[in-house]
């Protein structure tokens, strides 16, 4: 029983162990000056345990009293989790290592993470989803204001465990409601209980949990954290509040949804329907006034958000898959586009307003060529990979019943095409600029954006090994 | 009886609360605080939780309260300041505090449990004939939320780590003590006694 | 043998088109034109070596879907042979020709000499659609064709990109085709939609059911073969510039000349004769359709002619010549008499072509003057280019001896034409379309003069300094004239038995068993019965051989009643004699067209050789009338009132108020006033207090909170 619980759960324990011991091992020995090699080690262990997931089961598993479930649409978000978090980790060790930041407890710190992460995405009961979501906020509370001498990133910390802890808050007198009403935390409980007309009480539950998640997520209007948290952090940890956390975050949602509130689909369909409109109208609209790169980056992470929550709005099996297959796109275009904001460095800082990027192309001719694939595929202009993202949420959308939110998300999705477009015109048609943004940057950090850039067009030929096992962690979850 | 110290207790919790977030001294407000708190660990005594009520007393009373005390007596804030500022929401903040009570009024005065509720209790309280509340919440935590517990475990380290990452400074510019050098120290190299002679300098 | 013959000209243009960086220009030139004259030999070993039956060769398939299977193939019958001579012949001579006239243009720039290989590819290209145009077994090959040669024509009249006036006529000759066009395709799509099928065999063995058919078409109930029948002849009035849709064919002229000789002269101009000729099986049951062809091509016929009398341009005389004798070929075809309609196509094309090349010759000569009031006397200075030019009016105007099988080709063409106008004239119109035929046939001589005469007889005229420089062309330009002279004397006398001799003789050119016209009028069920085997036997027997053909003749056996494809490359409906009758017209009918030609040679005579100064009084004279003839009936003007002016103020209306002031007022009003608002909003609610974004969370609470009590 104990063995078989161990088993199942093994890629969270594996990493947890390896944070402990990494962290351990660190102290003893050069701590900072290891970090460097610790990053990679890490990312090795994500993309290990991410390949050991991907490939290695193919079964639905409860563990623990059926406290946590290993299904295909829990392997799915790990997987993406776990290559996002890589990707992003090793992307940042350039910019960490120029500014003193690169410290050893911050590899372990995101392994952590990472953990909470995988956690929430399997879990099956309430207080699991607690914890696994606790787990996670806390580890990037500290992140957040891991640069403790800027006053933004500190103040950036603070904010975000402020509103988070508020947020928890909500998450938990939601789950209490639902308590009440079910008598368990436990998913299957839940949705045992809550079947047909559901009372007021078990809806309160439903819009403080949804609340509780939304924050987790980022959707209007429970976003307001996104652009100073994101402007705020290192550039780095940016980059990671963007990817993973909200593949988790997103994929926790559908879980929630489906798996406990699956009974009552009509009742929350309408909340996630409106955060999703919301959140489309709100990022795309805010993000015009932005000058900063993070900022905007931000109100774009709302918006695609939005677009995300639209498949989970329609409440089908294929809504979940069209979600899934968006978050997978949607982390490929950050990862790339945050590799893109690191490169942008002048005497040793960072350039974050994007009247820097003017005639970009002239500089850095091949990597304007991948930002501008990456801006197009996140506002969606076909043929690239954006464009698919879109296409299926849409889909699902209208499929589902919600035809009025797929022309909304459709015509924000063209006020969305405003502001990346109006970077990429930058980039070319410019104004000349006297003192340029040198071309330069890590290896592999270029690399990153040169092959998500390519990702943007090659993508769409893979997307059919994509639209698979999304399809396939859909149906699991769904039933 | 009963019923007078259940409304006693859950009045003066409610006081202690709506005080806390009210009052203009922050030092009185952790006071509050900390009546909230007693408050609260009598409605768990009178529920037959009394290992809850401990800890909330022995944990939050004794150890967290004091903390924010001391924290609050340390930082300087400007709580006036901060409370302007935060003035000018009241009533928006008002109005939208009485729909929200209003609406859970509405939700609880109808409250409605699933059928089911009772069947799928996935730890009812066990007669206390059979087996201690201590004993109860051990078997519960340790065995049933095993996986919880470590996770509970895990969010600990990361705070701790946490609080190191975000304070721990290693000052080059600091007088540290060395115990060790203190204790090896020859005190005949410790002073070394000079001749100066008046109207020079060394 | 064919297929090298169809794909040789799309080799060419694509190895002259993208491929002349490569072989150079000069290769690019010669590659092109080595290619057609292959095809054209190849086409007249076809043509003199064709057996009786309609051959179908299967090339590829194209679309697949339902009922609809478009294939491209070949049918190969005597229609596709004369084509294919006609237009592969013609197009080599032109590609030759164009060596010498496209050698130095003033249009190009120094340095820009690449627009010789862009010409001689799209000569090639416009080949090769023509050729799929010609040799296609269904429809919707043929209109393929039909288009391609549209898009060629447009390539090529505005090949002088610089000139404005040659970008107008380019779009104009687009847009005008575009009327006939959607005719055409509405007549596909009725034919399909009745038949099932777009493939010419199937919808000839039904032609004889539609002719039962009622349809519903604008409110109205129609006989559908006729309706079918009249939609696809508005698609050959565009592609032959009749009356009423002729305006673009004048204008087409601002191309270079070899394409005015190639396109608008000899080939493209009669795909729509060859589209009646080859839908004959349904036209034979179209008999309101037909009188309406007849009458149609008898007024082009004339009203071309009145308007080619007063025309001073070398090149628009021409034109309006070619719109004159299109008219002409279209009454024979009206009538019923299609080989007589492919005779004249035949003879025309070498004249008509020479015509133009010669006009070509003398305009390259006089550098690049088309004026015939400029021109004078220039027998002495382009002697071997008057040869030719003298040739092609005798062939045009029809000199021969009358009552005989001799004389130029034009004489023996022209005459069985308007022996069968004669005949036809139970068609309903009386003798409308002969006298209208008998008059133009007299104003063609008398216009066809006046341009020689003005041209290379009398005084030099004009600037003295062009006509001091005036010089004959070099010899690839007049190598070409020359062949073209042999066919303008010759293709008449040669071929007049096959197109327009005994029946036998005319059966057995056109592969038409002859048995069938034999029991013409004897609707004798039991040899029909036999012939309906028979032909189910040689339909399996010969080119049908794919799945599809056995499939289709199986599908034409059973299910259709009429389950009968006509041998031969024409059809002629059992009561249709009018062949005989023309040959048996009386000696007063055989002789006019011929007095119609002196008169019109006397005339001409007399207004610019023997006095010079009578046009000009008559002129003042009769102004209205000169004038009314001068701009051409005035059929543009009332155009422009009619359909420009109104479609251009509705396109400003749609641009100005439509696209500008609503579209672009209301998107920009929300791109720069709406949007922009909210997103100041959205900044001022981006306070950075803690407390401020708390209160949006709790307001989110509340508000989703209050919605769930509302719906709940």
């Amino acid at each position: 029983m104990m063995s078989a619980d161990l088993a199942t759960l093994a890629p969270e324990i594996v990493i947890a162990l390896y944070a402990m011991a990494a962290l351990v091992f660190a102290v003893y020995t050069r701590k900072d000056a290891l970090a460097g090699s610790l990053l990679w080690v890490t990312a090795a262990v994500f993309v290990a345990v991410a390949v050991y997931l991907g490939f290695g089961r193919d079964t639905t598993t409860e563990a623990f009293g059926g406290l946590v479930v290993d299904d295909s649409f829990a392997r799915f978000a790990k997987v993406i989790i776990l290559l996002s978090a890589a990707a992003v980790l090793v992307m940042g060790q350039g910019y960490l290592a120029g500014r003193g930041l690169l410290r050893f407890e911050y590899p372990a710190l995101i392994a952590l993470a990472v953990v909470g992460m995988m956690v929430m995405v399997s879990a099956k009961n309430l207080m699991t989803l607690y914890m696994g979501l606790e787990l996670q906020s806390l580890s990037l509370y500290v992140v957040a204001s891991m640069r403790r001498d800027s006053l933004r990133s500190t103040e950036a910390g603070m904010k975000y465990f402020v509103l988070g802890a508020l947020s928890s808050g909500l998450l938990l007198y939601g789950s209490s409601l639902v308590y009440g009403f079910a008598g368990t935390t436990q998913f299957d409980g839940i949705i045992a209980a809550a079947q047909g007309q559901a009372p007021l009480g078990l809806l309160f539950g439903l819009v403080f949990v949804a609340s509780g998640l939304a924050f987790k997520v980022s959707a209007v209007p429970f976003h307001m954290w996104t652009p100073d948290v994101y402007e705020g952090s290192p550039a780095p940890v940016t980059a990671f509040f963007a990817t993973a956390p909200k593949v988790a975050a997103v994929a926790l949602f559908a879980r929630v949804m489906h798996d406990a509130f699956g009974g009552i689909v009509g009742d929350w369909q309408q909340i996630v329907a409106l955060l999703s409109l919301l959140s489309m109208f709100w990022g795309a609209i805010a993000a015009i006034g932005q000058t900063n790169i993070k900022r905007l980056l931000a109100y774009s992470s709302i918006a695609h958000m939005g677009f995300a929550l639209m498949g989970l709005a329609s409440g089908t099996e294929f809504g979940v898959s069209a979600m899934l297959i968006y978050m997978a796109i949607y982390v490929t275009m950050n990862v790339g586009t945050f590799a893109f904001v690191m490169l942008l460095e002048r005497d040793g800082q960072l350039v974050t307003d994007i009247s820097a990027l003017h005639m970009y192309a002239m500089q850095a001719p091949g990597k304007a060529l991948a930002v501008l694939a990456l801006f197009f595929s996140l506002a969606g202009v076909p043929p690239f990979l954006g464009f698919f993202g879109k296409l299926y949420v849409l889909r699902a959308a209208y499929d589902g019943g919600l035809a009025w939110l797929a022309i909304a998300g459709v015509i924000a999705s063209v006020i969305g095409a405003y502001y990346y477009l109006r970077i990429v015109y930058f980039m070319y048609f410019g104004k000349e600029q006297d003192d340029p943004i040198p071309s330069g940057g890590t290896l592999v950090n270029q690399g990153l954006v040169t092959g998500c850039g390519i990702a943007m067009l090659g993508g769409v030929l893979v997307l059919y090994y994509v639209e698979i096992p999304a399809l396939a962690a859909a149906i699991s979850l769904v039933q | 009886m009963i019923v007078f110290a259940f409304y006693l207790f859950a009045l003066s919790a409610i006081a202690g609360g709506f005080f806390t977030v009210v009052s203009r001294n922050p030092v009185h407000s952790v006071l509050w605080l900390i009546l909230a708190f007693l408050s609260s660990a009598g409605l768990f005594v009178m529920l037959g939780a009394e290992f809850v009520a401990m800890l909330l007393i022995i944990v939050y009373v004794g150890a967290v309260a004091v903390l924010f005390l001391f924290v609050v007596m340390m930082l300087d804030v400007d709580f006036v300041a901060l409370k302007a500022e935060m003035a000018r929401y009241v009533p928006l903040a008002v109005m939208i505090g009485v729909v929200i009570l209003m609406q859970l009024a509405l939700a609880y005065g109808a409250w409605d449990t699933a059928e089911i509720a009772s069947s799928q209790l996935a730890a009812p309280t066990p007669a206390l004939d059979d087996i201690h509340n201590t004993a109860a919440l051990g078997y519960l935590l340790y065995d049933q939320y095993f996986l919880l517990f470590q996770l509970a475990g895990l969010i600990l380290l990361v705070a701790m780590v946490g609080a190191i990452v975000l304070t721990l400074r290693h000052r080059t510019d600091v007088k540290r003590q060395d115990v060790l050098a203190q204790m090896y120290r020859d005190p005949a190299k410790a002073m070394e006694l000079r001749d100066v002679k008046p109207g020079q300098g060394l | 043998m064919t297929q090298l013959i169809l794909f040789m000209p799309l080799i060419g243009a694509l190895v002259a088109g993208f491929g002349w960086r490569i072989t150079g220009i000069r290769a690019a030139q010669w590659i092109t034109t080595v290619l057609l004259f292959l095809a054209a030999t190849f086409s007249w070993i076809v043509f003199l070596t064709l057996g009786p039956e309609t051959q179908h060769i299967k090339i590829l398939t194209f679309i697949q879907s339902g009922l609809l299977d478009t294939s491209w193939g070949i049918r190969l019958d005597r229609l596709t042979a004369i084509m294919l001579v006609v237009v592969t012949t013609v197009s080599a001579l032109v590609h030759l020709y164009s060596f010498g006239y496209m050698a130095h243009d003033e249009n190009f720039r120094a340095g820009e000499d690449s627009y010789k290989a862009r010409f001689f590819a799209y000569l090639s290209f416009f080949t090769f659609t023509m050729l799929a145009l010609v040799t296609a077994d269904n429809l919707v090959q043929m209109f393929f064709g039909w288009e391609g040669v549209g898009v060629a024509s447009y390539l090529l009249i505005g090949f002088y990109y610089r000139k404005p006036s040659a970008n107008a006529a380019a779009i104009k000759a687009f847009v005008v085709n575009r009327v006939g066009d959607f005719g055409f395709a509405l007549g596909i799509f009725g034919l399909f939609y009745l038949t099932d099928s777009i493939k010419l065999d199937d919808v000839f063995a039904q032609a004889p059911a539609l002719a039962d058919m009622q349809i519903t078409f604008l409110w109205a109930d129609w006989n559908a073969a006729n309706l079918l029948a009249f939609l696809l002849f508005i698609g050959a009035m565009g592609k032959s510039a009749q009356f009423i849709l002729h305006t673009w064919l004048p204008d087409a002229m601002e191309g270079p000349t070899p394409v005015s000789a190639l396109i608008h002269a000899a080939t493209m101009v009669t795909a729509g004769v060859f589209l009646v000729c080859r839908m004959s099986p349904l036209m034979e049951y179209a008999p309101e359709a037909m009188m309406f062809v007849t009458f149609l091509g008898a007024t082009t016929a004339f009203f071309a002619a009145t308007v080619g009398l007063v025309q001073n341009d070398i090149k628009r005389v021409i034109a309006y010549s070619t719109c004159s004798q299109l008219g002409y070929m279209f009454v024979a075809a009206g009538v019923g008499v299609y080989s007589v309609a492919m005779f004249h196509l035949f003879t025309h094309a070498f004249f008509k072509a020479m015509l133009f090349l010669g006009a070509g010759s003398v305009i390259h000569g006089m550098h690049h003057e088309q004026d015939m009031r400029n021109y004078g006397g220039l027998r002495k200075k382009m002697p071997y280019t008057f040869a030719a030019m003298m040739i092609g009016t005798l062939a045009i105007t029809g000199v021969g001896i009358p009552l005989t099988h001799f004389g130029f080709a034009g004489f023996l063409s022209k005459d069985a034409v308007i022996e069968s106008a004669w005949a036809g004239q139970g068609g309903g119109l009386g003798g409308y379309a002969f006298w209208m035929l008998v008059v133009a046939a007299a104003f063609t001589s008398f216009y066809s003069w006046r341009l020689m005469f003005l041209t290379f007889f009398g005084t030099p005229r004009g600037n003295r300094h062009t006509h001091e420089h005036a010089h004959e062309s070099p010899m690839v330009m007049l190598v070409p004239l020359g062949v073209l002279a042999v066919g303008a004397i010759f293709a008449g006398m040669i071929w007049f038995g096959s197109f327009f001799g005994d029946h036998s003789q005319v059966n057995k050119f056109f592969g038409i068993p002859n048995h069938h016209a034999a029991d013409g009028d004897g609707a004798d069920h039991k040899t029909d019965g036999e012939h309906k085997a028979d032909d189910g036997h040689a339909a399996s027997a010969h080119g049908v051989t794919s799945e599809q053909g056995g499939h289709a003749a199986d599908h034409a056996q059973t299910d259709k009643h009429h389950g009968d494809v006509p041998e031969g490359a024409i059809f002629h409906h059992p009561d249709n004699h009018v062949m005989d009758e023309a040959h048996h017209a009386p000696k007063w009918v055989k002789v006019s067209p011929f007095f119609a030609m002196i008169g019109g040679l006397l005339f001409a005579l007399w207004f610019y050789v023997w006095s010079p100064s009578l046009p000009k009084r008559l002129a003042t004279a009769n102004k209205p009338l000169y004038e009314f003839l001068l701009n051409k009936w005035y059929v543009d003007e009332i155009y422009d009132a009619i359909f420009v002016k109104p479609a251009k103020m509705l396109g400003r209306f749609l641009w100005k108020r439509g696209d500008g002031a609503t579209i672009d007022g209301l998107i920009n009003g929300l791109a720069m006033g709406v949007i922009p608002f909210f997103t100041r909003l959205a900044g001022r609610a981006q306070t950075g207090y803690i407390f401020s974004y708390a209160l949006a969370m709790v307001l989110g609470i509340a508000a989703l909170i209050t919605w769930m009590t509302l719906v709940a």
